[in-house]
């Protein structure tokens, strides 16, 4: 598609870059661990509380917030020389909006019990930081396929985490993975599951004692 | 790079136009699944008022079971049957729209009424479909009653966004289980519905009452409110039938 388009001419003017040349790895690498989108840069919060309660319903919530930066980082990467500056905000917000609309409406039609579950989370996408900080700090300035990598990699920063969070959650809280009722299974049948995880309180808790163990690791400090 | 305002002006309709057009195509194309999707959630939760449908996981067995097993008719709040709409097209009790009749006076609203058949195709069930106000948004429900039309034989919720955990606890089988076996007619034979007490783990409830949810009062007044609104609204249609029943018992 236009991503080869973009490679090519890339190719004429200078030595061709490895298709994931270390710089590129990079892009992709770096969200995950030492600038991730929840953890370091500390946004999109208010989804990785309200959706981490269960396994199924934060896995589908990933996979529609990856597939929305994904492609407006793509769009709007192509668009990028074409959109005025004045109202490139703007602009940013209709394509994820759209983006997002589509999702919902996928899921809507193919997925309806998810539908019910997530509800207003999918829409909610559109206000989350992470798409829109990714758009205006990174798409509008670089090449598309290096957009759809910085994508990638905010997108599945996000997703692990909330990934890890979801997994305590739903261990302590329903005491099941992926309604696979694990304490049960291992002979513990009346497993005491804590309420609190239910709670958004269990997981700011999860999710603080996340970004300690990373910064204890990364050695990051807010400045 | 500065543009002139006729470019930012045409750019802003280009962008409007694609993407307002890619939308209604979606919105076109995905509705024939999506209103498929709505009817077969529709029949779930009605059938899930009243018996177990977790062993049925074939969406098409669970309609051809919904067919074979639920009668519906629609009826006023005189508990009189209505046929037609207004417009004079005959009215399927599945396509009436309770959220949109619950914008209209209680009066000129219709009621659907699913009767559900067990052996011998004798009604073993009447389920009745409620709506009302949660904490954030709608909250709609299916209620099951015996044949005596005063026991309860199940319910089954759904709400669009009450707090996760707390007021959308309503779905689950724990909340909904409570209201199992608890009556809405008192011993001199008067509608006083059923209520969800505040806090939960109370002692000592009555056959009218039943627990509450911790930290979610508000939704279940919403639910207590609901019962009462649409009970007092069918209260017509089952002293009809219940006189019925009776002179058939003569």
């Amino acid at each position: 598609m236009s991503t080869e388009a973009a490679e090519a001419t890339e190719v004429q003017k200078a030595p061709a870059e490895p298709l994931l040349s270390k710089r590129r790895r990079k892009i992709m690498s770096d969200p995950l661990n030492e600038d991730n989108p929840i953890t370091v840069q500390v946004l999109g919060i208010c989804s990785a509380l309200a959706i981490t309660i269960k396994m199924e319903p934060t896995l589908v919530m990933s996979i529609a917030v990856i597939a929305v930066i994904v492609f407006a980082n793509l769009i709007i990467s192509l668009l990028r020389n074409l959109i005025p500056g004045r109202v490139r905000i703007i602009v940013q917000l209709a394509v994820i909006a759209t983006l997002v609309t589509l999702v919902s409406e996928i899921l809507k039609a193919y997925y309806f019990d998810m539908y019910k579950v997530l509800g207003a989370f999918v829409g909610l996408i559109i206000t989350n930081c992470i798409v829109m900080g990714r758009l205006e700090a990174f798409a509008m300035g670089n090449k598309p396929y290096d957009s759809i990598l910085d994508g990638l990699g905010s997108g599945f920063g996000y997703a692990w985490i909330i990934l890890v969070v979801a997994f305590f959650r739903e261990l302590f809280g329903s005491g099941s993975i992926f309604d696979f009722k694990v304490f049960a299974a291992l002979g513990w049948e009346n497993f005491p599951t804590n309420g609190l995880m239910v709670d958004s309180i269990g997981a700011f808790m999860v999710l603080g004692i996340l970004i300690w163990v990373q910064r204890s690791k990364t050695g990051y400090v807010e400045h | 790079m500065q543009r002139s305002n006729t470019y930012i002006i045409l750019f802003s309709i280009a962008l409007t136009v694609v993407l307002g057009g890619l939308l209604s195509l979606a919105s076109v194309g995905l509705k024939p699944a999506q209103q498929k999707q709505i009817e077969l959630d529709t029949k779930k939760k009605i059938l899930g008022a009243v018996m177990d449908i977790s062993s049925y996981e074939d969406p098409n067995a669970l309609l051809a079971l919904y067919d074979e097993k639920v009668e519906s008719i629609v009826v006023d709040i005189e508990g009189n049957l209505v046929e037609t709409d207004e417009k004079g097209n005959p009215i399927v009790a599945e396509k009436v729209n309770i959220q949109k009749n619950y914008r209209f006076d209680p009066e000129e609203r219709v009621y659907p009424v699913y009767k559900f058949k067990g052996e011998g195709g004798k009604v073993d069930a009447y389920i009745f479909p409620m709506f009302g106000a949660g904490l954030w948004d709608w909250i709609s429900g299916y209620l099951a009653l015996d044949k005596d039309l005063n026991t309860i034989r199940g319910v089954a919720f759904d709400h669009k966004q009450e707090t996760p955990g707390l007021g959308a606890r309503i779905t689950t089988d724990v909340i909904q289980g409570r209201y199992v076996g608890k009556e809405i007619f008192n011993d001199q034979n008067e509608l006083v519905s059923v209520s969800m007490v505040k806090g939960e783990g109370n002692p000592g409830l009555t056959e009218h009452q039943v627990d509450g949810m911790s930290g979610a009062t508000l939704t279940g007044k919403g639910v207590n409110e609901m019962f009462e609104n649409y009970l007092g609204a069918y209260l017509a249609y089952i002293n009809k039938v219940k006189s019925d029943n009776k002179l058939a018992l003569k």
